[in-house]
């Protein structure tokens, strides 16, 4: 459905895009990741024929958007960041221009009554788009992207400055369009693309710094394994704290061990993080049995999606997980040998850009 | 082209430029048909048409100031360059909804004809004449104000700028009288509207003028093209 190949965007001197491919087949939702000025939306830009890519080339239904690029938008419908309405047009009139203008063939009566229905606008279709609510402008600027039935939609931040009750409106209707579109939606907001896209590409300083399921990622990205281990000690003081520490830090492959809560009476629950190459399970245990303490609980804590992210746009031990997971694993997914530049070239402004992106995130 | 062109019409009346541009024009052909063709007792009516020049000169630049720097402000060009349609089709859309509300303007001299018909014999040739100068006139000022439009995202700036070269090319004629070097001064000759404009008025009917007019109008189309396919490239 949409192809990407070899595509590179510059500005001057400054590498927006630099080299990102991928493919997105018919009827997925793919979501794009990056903290701000990753280059999601310059992407986007050049996937609708917005802008021109410096070198490199997009086909989307097989045709190259810049060799033919009517034929390619006709199949397009797109919602920039910033959604294009005429702010002196009633919904419906600027709703029958989108329709004009894109030639659409459907009926024209049924079609944007459809559309309406579909992104909630039937109430307010006759009034200018001026006096809307930022969430219903929003929705407005998803409908003109619907006209003429796209088969490929590209959506850039499609619930920014939304509620949270029409974000969920918006996801669930993604999600519904994505059953018979190809969706390209791009976020800074984590749970977003996790509830929404089957898979994900999380771009970095212009580049593809990961590419598959949240699942995929989290597992290739990392060998690390960390875990929560609850012991109970013989004596529930905080006596058996200490001496649980210094024997799980005893333990061939254990990295790191912490002390959490006190969560029952006298008992502790521990942090434990391994090499990630030995399974340190059973020696828990064994130690346990040992010590005569008993575990009151094992859980194995994956990485979420926000650690990944943090872990690549940080380009936290990136290096050394990287190239291990592309030697042992041979992952499906491919990790860009670029991204070992990433950890030399994290510099100061990104770690404030990630707080924010986090704390956006929390508000959902 | 088409669904541009009825948005533009329609963003002319909305936003309340449409009304603005026509009652001024009408206002003002108004006081030069009373003066220069009613008082002074004739059915001449190329007096009222030099005297225009000044004013279309000056209103046209308000007619074309919003049509492209709006776009851009918003980032509605968004929608537009995102859209199965070429750069001609959107460039042509505005300018001919311009163009249209140009012709609806100047058809009020029709309606002192009729006005004139009553008090006397009607030269309709020179009346006809001075017409389609003053359209073509227009066609090349509208295309030289939407092209400058679309250089910038301010509105106020586009039109300063357009009524400003507009009236340096409105110059050129006292301009070149003062000029000793033959080449600049025929170069400035041929480059005047004024001139061109002027010898329509006095009935001479030059089909060398008409083609200048016209290809002003498609070479700053043209430039407007060239600039939002520019724009992709940035």
């Amino acid at each position: 459905m949409i192809e990407v190949k070899h595509l590179i965007k510059r500005y001057g001197d400054k590498q927006a895009v630099n080299d990102i491919s991928f493919k997105v087949e018919k009827g997925e939702i793919l979501g794009f990741l990056g903290p701000n000025g990753a280059g999601k939306s310059t992407t986007m830009n050049m996937l609708t024929g917005y802008i021109s890519s410096t070198s490199g080339q997009i086909l989307i239904n097989g045709v190259d958007i810049l060799e033919d690029p009517i034929k390619a938008k006709a199949n397009i419908g797109y919602l920039p960041e910033i959604p294009p309405l005429y702010v002196d047009m009633t919904v419906d009139a600027y709703l029958g221009f989108m329709y004009d203008l894109k030639k659409c063939k459907l009926s024209r009566k049924a079609h944007l009554k459809e559309v309406c229905d579909l992104c909630k606008l039937s109430g307010v279709r006759n009034r200018l788009i001026r006096n809307l609510s930022k969430g219903y402008k929003q929705r407005v600027g998803l409908a003109q992207a619907l006209i003429n039935n796209p088969p490929v939609l590209i959506l850039d931040e499609p619930t920014v400055g939304l509620d949270p009750n029409q974000i969920i409106e918006i996801r669930t209707l993604i999600k519904k369009l994505g059953k018979n579109h190809t969706v390209i939606l791009s976020s800074h907001i984590l749970q977003e693309i996790q509830a929404v896209c089957d898979r994900i590409i999380i771009i970095n300083k212009g580049v593809v710094a990961a590419d598959g399921t949240a699942d995929e990622i989290a597992s290739k990205l990392t060998n690390e394994h960390k875990m929560t281990v609850r012991i109970e000690g013989d004596t529930h003081t905080a006596d058996d704290k200490n001496k649980i520490v210094d024997a799980l830090k005893s333990i061939d492959g254990v990295k790191y061990v912490r002390a959490d809560m006190e969560r029952e009476k006298g008992i502790y629950d521990f942090d434990v993080e391994t090499d990630g190459e030995t399974d340190v399970r059973r020696a828990i245990n064994r130690m346990c049995t040992e010590n005569g303490w008993n575990i009151l609980m094992l859980q194995l804590s994956d990485m979420t999606l926000e650690d990944i992210f943090i872990k690549i746009t940080m380009g936290d031990d990136l290096r050394r997980n990287d190239s291990k997971s592309n030697k042992k694993k041979a992952p499906k997914i491919k990790l860009n040998v670029k991204d070992g530049e990433l950890v030399a070239e994290a510099d100061d402004e990104k770690p404030a850009e990630n707080n924010d992106k986090k704390e956006e995130g929390g508000e959902e | 082209m088409g669904a541009i062109y009825r948005r533009e019409m329609g963003a002319f009346f909305t936003s309340g430029v449409a009304y603005v541009f026509l009652s001024v024009f009408f206002l003002l052909s108004g006081i030069f048909f009373f003066n220069g063709v009613i008082a002074s007792g004739t059915t001449e009516t190329s007096a009222l048409f030099s005297s225009m020049f000044i004013v279309v000169l000056f209103l046209i630049p308000i007619l074309t100031m919003k049509l492209m720097s709006e776009e851009k402000k918003n980032r509605t060009d968004q929608g537009l360059l995102t859209a199965p349609i070429g750069l001609w089709s959107i460039v042509l859309g505005k300018y001919l909804a311009a163009l249209t509300l140009f012709i609806i303007a100047e058809s009020i001299v029709f309606v002192y004809s009729i006005i004139l018909a009553y008090l006397g014999d009607v030269v309709w040739s020179t009346l006809l004449g001075n017409y389609f100068a003053m359209l073509f006139l227009g066609a090349a000022f509208i295309a030289v104000g939407l092209f400058i439009s679309s250089l910038t995202e301010n509105q106020m700036a586009a039109a300063v700028a357009s009524m400003l070269v507009l009236f340096v090319l409105y110059l050129f004629d006292s301009l070149s009288a003062n000029i000793n070097s033959e080449l600049i001064k025929k170069i400035m000759a041929s480059l005047s509207f004024y001139s061109r404009y002027l010898e329509f008025t006095q009935g001479v009917f030059n089909l060398s003028s008409i083609v200048f007019f016209l290809s002003v109008a498609f070479l700053f189309n043209f430039f407007t093209v060239r600039v939002l396919d520019k724009r992709r490239w940035g």
